[in-house]
């Protein structure tokens, strides 16, 4: 065991992806002589050469395209996308190419290209430096869509997805790349080790379960802390939270959400990322489905508001934090009205 | 080989040969005319061997034929006609080696053809029992792109790809004068620059983009941009088999040796509509179809052939009842296609178990068997 940073962590799975395969390649813009703007591939292109950790061209698509091009010679790309927001050039080539290949080749031709993709707000950058468009690509069929909250998730989840053979987004929970965690190098070769697509309970609890993955993980824990501590009438004030971390958003394991659900009868879902059309949306609809009878309460979403990022002086605001999620924990315990209390009459 | 691509991409691209006349080593009436340095690249082109490529243009266009006719009977949905663009293919295509790959357009059966793509497997597309014919590794010919210039960086990525495994097979990039706004076909020719990538972009100029005139996406001959990415470029009646052959054969020459990318524009016309779904008459003018129509790519081979001495009515026949064969394997392969069971669309979306889908395919495996319990 070692602690590292989140996004050392990271650095050091690249480092086994590329010493455990010779087909992997990693290929991004900065990431070679610079080790990335975040510094998550530090030291590679060093240690590995310019062949295999590449510099290159300024063009998201092109980076893709030619990704696409490297798997179909039989290379494992893992591709870094500067900023979340700087995705949208290379959608076309992940959405119609990347996607559909397997599937448009009935199979014969494989394409286990990793896009790492840092996510999120929270740090006081500027625009197209925060977004979480994670549900653009969840909704396209062909696609698996992970994130990781820890530095241990980090480091395995990074290699399971390089080895899968289908193509994995990969979202980096960008303000928490400074988080440290003790990391067992060696998790992924253990028999008990978490599959990629399998959600975890990081904290056991009884009254609701709150879902969320990313960098929301962390604030959820405090959430479930705070909660579990409420004084203000003794015991009974205290509400027991389920915190799961989600990890994978495609598919996602509804099965570990419905276990907890159906021992709570109470969900709140939480993400940065805006409401519409969100994975809270997908997954509200699931559980109502899978959990109907076990329902206390409507499922609760605490969501980014439905308008673009804004600037960084309103991202507090912006992003869910911890007393909304205890606000949304509160309405599905009957402690505050639901926000469309009397609507319907 | 070349050394490696962080070393290449400090090496100067070569000079570009300036554009004064397309290549043209036939005439449209079939005479052999010179053209230096592409002479060279055919010198060893037999008259047996041009006959060889006669064959096969027939063959392709007999089968385009074909393939507008069932679309016509009912039995395809839709067909792009390649009819008028079967020098530029076939005499490209036939240069390739069975390790060299191919990333088209969805016009290029003619190129399909050559690669060694069965009849059959080039129909399941366009009659809708699948989304593609045929295993891209056994003919070195990926399945045909749709959304218009991906697949140049496909090929691009292929090459470098090639380039890294220490190959000297190349990769080619089909597309058609539409692609060339494109910024993914941009981007490929800054990449194969900059990584000096054995890959040859193939650009048939067929004058349309559906119904938007080349000069839409061009204000000056296509071929000139290459240079300006630090690519070689050419020019080349793409009517003309002998000539589209030997610059292929430079082009793909100077990628195996390490030479890098070039372009390749082949100036060709599409004499039929952009696919069975189109009009040309809202927007071809009649006379200028006429004048491309004295430029027939088959005709000039075979005039040349005849005068030659190569080709005698005999032959011709011959040449003939084999492509009728072929259409008849086509169509046979093209009407005995049945359509798949419903729950094979749930196969291959991934190459590994997926929860999500396998539920999906239960779900409606049990919604359809419940049908047939009430039967």
């Amino acid at each position: 065991m070692a602690e590292m940073t989140l996004a050392k962590a990271l650095n050091a799975s690249l480092r086994r992806s590329l010493a455990h395969d010779d087909r992997v390649l990693i290929m991004g813009e900065d990431i070679g002589t610079l080790g990335g703007v975040f510094r998550v591939t530090d030291g590679l292109k060093k240690e590995f050469g310019g062949d295999r950790v590449m510099d290159m061209p300024l063009a998201e698509s092109g980076i893709l395209g030619m990704a696409v091009g490297l798997a179909f010679k039989g290379f494992r790309p893992v591709v870094e996308i500067q900023f979340d927001g700087f995705i949208y050039p290379a959608f076309d080539q992940i959405v119609t190419q990347v996607a559909k290949l397997h599937y448009r080749t009935r199979g014969n031709v494989r394409m286990p290209i990793t896009i790492r993709v840092p996510f999120g707000g929270g740090i006081g950058a500027v625009e197209h430096h925060s977004e979480s468009p994670e549900a653009y690509f969840a909704h396209t069929a062909g696609l698996r869509v992970v994130t990781c909250s820890t530095p241990q998730d980090a480091h395995t989840m990074l290699q399971q997805a390089i080895r899968c053979d289908d193509p994995v987004l990969f979202f980096e929970p960008k303000r928490r790349y400074w988080t440290k965690g003790e990391v067992d190098e060696d998790a992924l070769d253990r028999d008990d080790v978490l599959p990629m697509g399998s959600a975890r309970v990081v904290v056991p609890g009884s009254d609701v379960t709150l879902v969320t993955y990313g960098p929301l993980v962390a604030t959820a824990i405090d959430a479930a802390a705070a909660a579990a501590a409420e004084s203000g009438g003794g015991d009974a004030d205290a509400v027991s939270i389920e915190v799961i971390d989600l990890r994978s958003l495609a598919p996602v394991d509804v099965d570990t959400v419905v276990a907890s659900v159906a021992k709570t009868g109470r969900l709140v879902i939480a993400h940065e990322a805006q409401r519409t059309g969100g994975i809270g949306a997908d997954l509200a609809a699931e559980l109502t489905d899978r959990c109907f009878y076990h329902l206390e309460a409507a499922p609760q979403r605490v969501t980014g508001f439905d308008i673009p990022y804004p600037a960084s002086r309103h991202e507090e605001h912006f992003l869910p934090d911890l007393d909304r999620i205890l606000d949304a924990v509160d309405r599905t315990m009957g402690r505050r009205p639901a926000f469309y209390a009397g609507a319907v009459l | 080989m070349p050394s490696s691509l962080s070393e290449s991409r400090e090496s100067q691209p070569r000079a570009s040969a300036p554009h004064d006349r397309p290549v043209q080593l036939l005439n449209p009436s079939g005479r052999r005319v010179p053209h230096a340095p592409y002479d060279d690249y055919v010198a060893d082109v037999s008259g047996d061997q041009l006959a060889s490529l006669y064959e096969d243009l027939v063959i392709v266009r007999r089968l385009d034929v074909e393939a507008t006719a069932l679309q016509r009977q009912g039995e395809l949905g839709l067909w792009p006609p390649l009819l008028g663009q079967e020098a530029a293919q076939v005499g490209s295509a036939r240069v390739l080696r069975p390790d060299d790959f191919v990333f088209s357009s969805y016009r290029e059966n003619a190129v399909a053809y050559c690669r060694g793509v069965k009849l059959t497997e080039m129909l399941n597309v366009w009659r809708g029992t699948a989304l593609s014919g045929w295993n891209p590794y056994e003919v070195g010919m990926a399945t045909p792109a749709i959304v218009i210039g991906t697949q140049a960086l496909h090929a691009m990525g292929y090459a470098v790809g090639a380039k890294l495994d220490g190959e000297d097979s190349v990769a080619v990039a089909y597309f058609g004068d539409g692609a060339t706004t494109q910024g993914d076909v941009n981007e490929a020719m800054v990449f194969a620059a900059s990584f000096r990538a054995p890959v040859i972009f193939f650009c048939q100029n067929n004058q349309w983009a559906i119904s938007e005139p080349v000069t839409l996406q061009a204000q000056r001959p296509i071929a000139d941009r290459a240079p300006g990415f630090g690519i070689p470029s050419v020019r080349v009646d793409g009517n003309d088999v002998l000539a589209v052959m030997a610059v292929m054969r430079r082009a793909v020459e100077q990628a195996r040796e390490g030479g890098g990318p070039t372009f390749i524009e082949a100036i060709t016309y599409r004499m039929g509509p952009h696919t069975t779904s189109d009009d040309p008459s809202r927007y071809v003018d009649p006379l200028e179809r006429e004048e491309w129509a004295g430029r027939d790519p088959l005709a000039r081979v075979e005039a040349h052939l005849r005068e030659a001495g190569i080709l005698d009515d005999a032959l011709a026949a011959s040449i003939a009842r084999r492509a009728d064969e072929a259409a008849a394997e086509f169509r046979a392969g093209c009407t005995e296609q049945t359509d798949p069971p419903p729950l094979a669309m749930f196969d291959h979306v991934y190459a590994e178990p997926h929860r999500g889908i396998d539920e999906q395919r239960r779900q409606f495996g049990e919604y359809l068997e419940s049908f047939e319990e009430e039967n």
